[in-house]
């Protein structure tokens, strides 16, 4: 399989007088369709690792291609249609926009895209919040829906444009047990059926076990990298 | 645009004592304006209507005092043609006497105009209390002061002594009340031709007299009718010169409701600003989310400019019906003794759009510091803080 996503010689160092290097000469490559998972510490890097690999965040050196595109030189609003095409993100504390029901919260990514809503995106919503097990409450406030529904939800809006990459940070952070597999049962189905690539940070050993490959930082160094079989 | 416009009226709607807060800023802002400057305007305008609505804006008349000049036709004709100029009238002028008895004579003035002209800077129909219009020769029509100190009527004759020396009876066929006793009192009007017939001037004027749409402009069209003017001897005078502390107290009024409404836009706009960009602080959490799925910088930031547009558009058109409301409100119940408004209901439909717009263009820049603000917002920042 083709690499979605390759890492060279990431160095990211915070602070102009006082220089914090948070990351250390990070090179790491993530196969199309796989399922990976990044462990660490908190201050570990793994956070500014995620940013960067979501364009969020730049790093100081190095480079970073995404399906085949350099980042490096990209501006703010190509990195915007970037991510807004290829990587869906799953965050810890979901993220929804308290304004807009589950269902326009869902659409979202793909308004950005298309600047409207069409009826096979619908449909493909409705597909999504089906798959999530949301359609009941779909119409709901985002707010009106337990924390659970609210990360499945946000699983469902991370898939809409169907992106080639899910990064999820801390995706069941603020879970109890139970819906925590659930959740990352979901997540595991979706990588299998749609062959999308996940990316998952997680402090949590065991999610991150039931990965195909992990990944360990600690004090910016990569100290632990395999496959999960 | 309509991802930008729908997500901002989202928010909008979302918080809606916010929203609420700012459109009663606006309105009031945009009610004040329209009001306070509706009500300078219509004073302005009934002082100025009372004061030199029924009297020449524009006279042309010899340069050498009370003399008179040929009647010129082309001229006439000129002044009609100018669009400028809502009324012209040729005039003569001259002082006479009344002789009422034996003993007693009167000092008049005897006004003759082509009375369908005079009618329009005049308004003797609408004036006159009894009778008609002088429309032959040798009729005339008097004041009413002068009809009831001397006990005259319609149909009555009078006596008059012109500065020639010639005598003649002229019939009143009709009494007028001007609103303004020295021209009740000493006012004879009659047809041109008897005028210039009892001074042995027939074809010779004393005055041409106009008047103008924008009274204000007196000066200035005067200065121009002058230069068109061929005949030398020929000036022109306007109201602005007899009236210059009339025209100063309006400057003062004008500057003053300038400064109200200045000071009034000011205070919305800080307002208006201030509270979006608190709007755009609790927001930034959900920009940071719209950020991290790919929305551009540009239409984060329009987001927060369709919102002040909105509002400012809500806030001005109930705004303006709010003002228009008070000024409508205070023309019905402030009153002058006689129950007439003490400032009549007016409005300057440009004056109105004009408040509006700027009220309207006012919010949307008050806009742009929390537009540009969540434009620079770092999605990371928020998603890092939960």
């Amino acid at each position: 399989m083709g690499k979605l996503l390759q890492l060279t010689n990431i160095n990211k160092i915070y602070g102009d007088k006082i220089k914090n290097q948070v990351l250390f000469d990070v090179n790491l490559e993530f196969e199309v369709g796989s399922f990976n998972s990044i462990i660490g510490q908190s201050g570990s890097g793994k956070s500014t690792l995620m940013n960067i690999i979501g364009t969020l965040d730049k790093p100081t050196s190095g480079r970073i291609i995404i399906d085949g595109t350099d980042t490096s030189n990209m501006d703010k609003n190509q990195l915007a249609l970037l991510r807004n095409e290829t990587i869906g993100f799953i965050f810890q504390f979901h993220h929804l926009l308290p304004e807009f029901t589950v269902m326009e919260n869902i659409l979202m990514p793909y308004r950005i895209k298309h600047n409207r809503v069409s009826p096979e995106a619908i449909e493909r919503a409705e597909y999504l919040i089906d798959m999530v097990g949301l359609s009941k409450v779909k119409d709901n406030g985002s707010t009106e829906i337990s924390g659970g529904q609210q990360q499945r939800a946000a699983i469902a809006r991370s898939l809409i444009n169907e992106p080639k990459l899910i990064l999820g940070d801390e995706p069941t952070g603020n879970l109890d047990s139970e819906t925590t597999q659930t959740v990352f049962n979901l997540m595991k189905d979706i990588n299998k059926e749609l062959k999308t690539t996940f990316i998952l940070i997680t402090h949590d050993k065991k999610v991150a076990e039931q990965a195909d490959r992990i990944i360990e930082i600690k004090d910016g160094h990569v100290i632990m990298d395999i496959p999960n079989l | 645009m309509k991802l930008a416009f729908s997500i901002g009226m989202r928010f909008l709607k979302k918080s809606k004592s916010q929203t609420a807060l700012i459109v009663i800023g606006i309105v009031i802002g945009v009610a004040v304006q329209v009001f306070v400057g509706s009500l300078i305007e219509g004073l302005q305008q009934s002082l100025v209507d009372g004061t030199i609505g029924s009297s020449p804006h524009i006279t042309i008349v010899n340069s050498e005092d009370n003399e008179s000049f040929a009647d010129n036709d082309a001229l006439y004709s000129d002044l009609k043609e100018d669009e400028r100029l809502t009324a012209v009238a040729k005039s003569f002028s001259r002082n006479g006497f009344v002789s009422l008895d034996e003993e007693n004579t009167k000092a008049v003035l005897l006004r003759s105009f082509e009375m369908s002209d005079a009618d329009a800077i005049y308004s003797f129909e609408d004036s006159l209390v009894e009778g008609a219009l002088p429309t032959e020769t040798n009729e005339v029509i008097i004041g009413t002061n002068f009809s009831e100190d001397n006990d005259l009527t319609v149909g009555d004759t009078l006596n008059f002594i012109a500065s020639t020396d010639k005598a003649e009876d002229l019939t009143i066929v009709g009494i007028f009340d001007l609103g303004v006793a020295s021209l009740n009192e000493s006012w004879v009007v009659s047809e041109l031709a008897t005028g210039q017939a009892l001074f042995d001037e027939p074809d010779y004027l004393t005055s041409i007299e106009t008047q103008l749409d924008d009274v204000f402009a007196a000066d200035t069209i005067a200065t121009e009718v002058n230069t068109q003017i061929e005949d030398a001897d020929l000036v022109t005078t306007n109201w602005k010169e007899a009236n210059e502390s009339l025209l100063s107290g309006l400057t003062g009024q004008s500057i003053s409701s300038y400064m109200i409404q200045v000071f009034v836009l000011v205070a919305v706009l800080l307002g208006i600003a201030s509270v979006l960009a608190i709007s755009a602080v609790q927001k930034s959490k959900q920009l940071g989310i719209l950020k991290a799925m790919g929305i551009k910088d540009k239409t984060a930031g329009q987001i927060f400019l369709f919102q002040g547009f909105v509002l400012g558009t809500v806030g001005a058109v109930i705004g303006a019906g709010l003002g228009l409301g008070l000024m409508y409100a205070f023309s019905f119940f402030v009153k002058n003794a006689d129950g007439t408004s003490l400032v009549p209901f007016y409005f300057d439909t440009q004056f109105v759009i004009l408040s509006s717009v700027i009220a309207i263009v006012a919010s949307t820049i008050a806009a742009f510091i929390p537009a540009k603000n969540s434009s620079r917002l770092n999605p990371m920042e928020v998603i890092q803080n939960g």
